[in-house]
């Protein structure tokens, strides 16, 4: 999992059926001092995260997890929101 | 999963069975704010997206194979959607993002 904050939304009406009712966010992941590192990237909410809120996000096959039974297809998913890191 | 624009089609005759009938399209990804990022992908299209047009892209075998609906097929990316904006982009500097690997 990763540290990242959320940095937008994805609107989109045509998609895989699976998809529907799931929430899209841009995020941008976070390094140690929170500065952006790495690529921005879309991930699926599970959280209920906002815009500019802190969150952590899983990748891979597991991101399909939070929303099982249903199989989703995704490559990330936002599984928490930060409240505070401690490093 | 990442932005991408489709830029082309790719037809293939001989193709590995769990690929029939499958649509391949060239995509190139983007950040949220219209700018080409790294190299071009091959994918699967599971949605109808046409070339020219701003689509969603998950890059990972098992969402692939998902989007497909076909559980183990040799795929590892496909389009699942097609964006109609991205909203409230909040800027992130380019100069200060750090690129991973």
């Amino acid at each position: 999992m990763q540290v990242a904050r959320v940095v937008g939304t994805v609107v989109c009406a045509h998609k895989d059926e699976r998809l529907s009712g799931v929430t899209l966010l841009v995020i941008q992941p976070l390094a140690k001092d929170g500065t952006p590192f790495g690529r921005t990237l879309v991930a699926c909410d599970a959280a209920g995260a906002g815009v500019g809120e802190e969150v952590f996000f899983v990748r891979g096959a597991e991101a399909s997890f939070p929303f099982a039974p249903r199989i989703v297809p995704t490559d990330a998913s936002i599984v928490g929101i930060v409240d505070s890191v401690y490093t | 999963m990442q932005i991408a624009t489709v830029v082309g089609t790719v037809v293939a005759t001989k193709k590995h069975a769990a690929l029939e009938g499958a649509k391949l399209l060239l995509v190139q990804p983007q950040t949220p704010e219209g700018e080409a990022r790294g190299p071009v992908l091959l994918t699967i299209d599971s949605v109808g997206a046409g070339v020219g047009e701003l689509v969603l892209v998950v890059i990972e075998g098992k969402a692939a194979g998902d989007a497909l609906g076909r559980r183990g097929a040799p795929v590892d990316a496909a389009i699942i959607g097609i964006i109609d904006r991205v909203d409230d982009t909040m800027f992130v500097d380019p100069a200060t993002t750090v690129d991973a690997a």
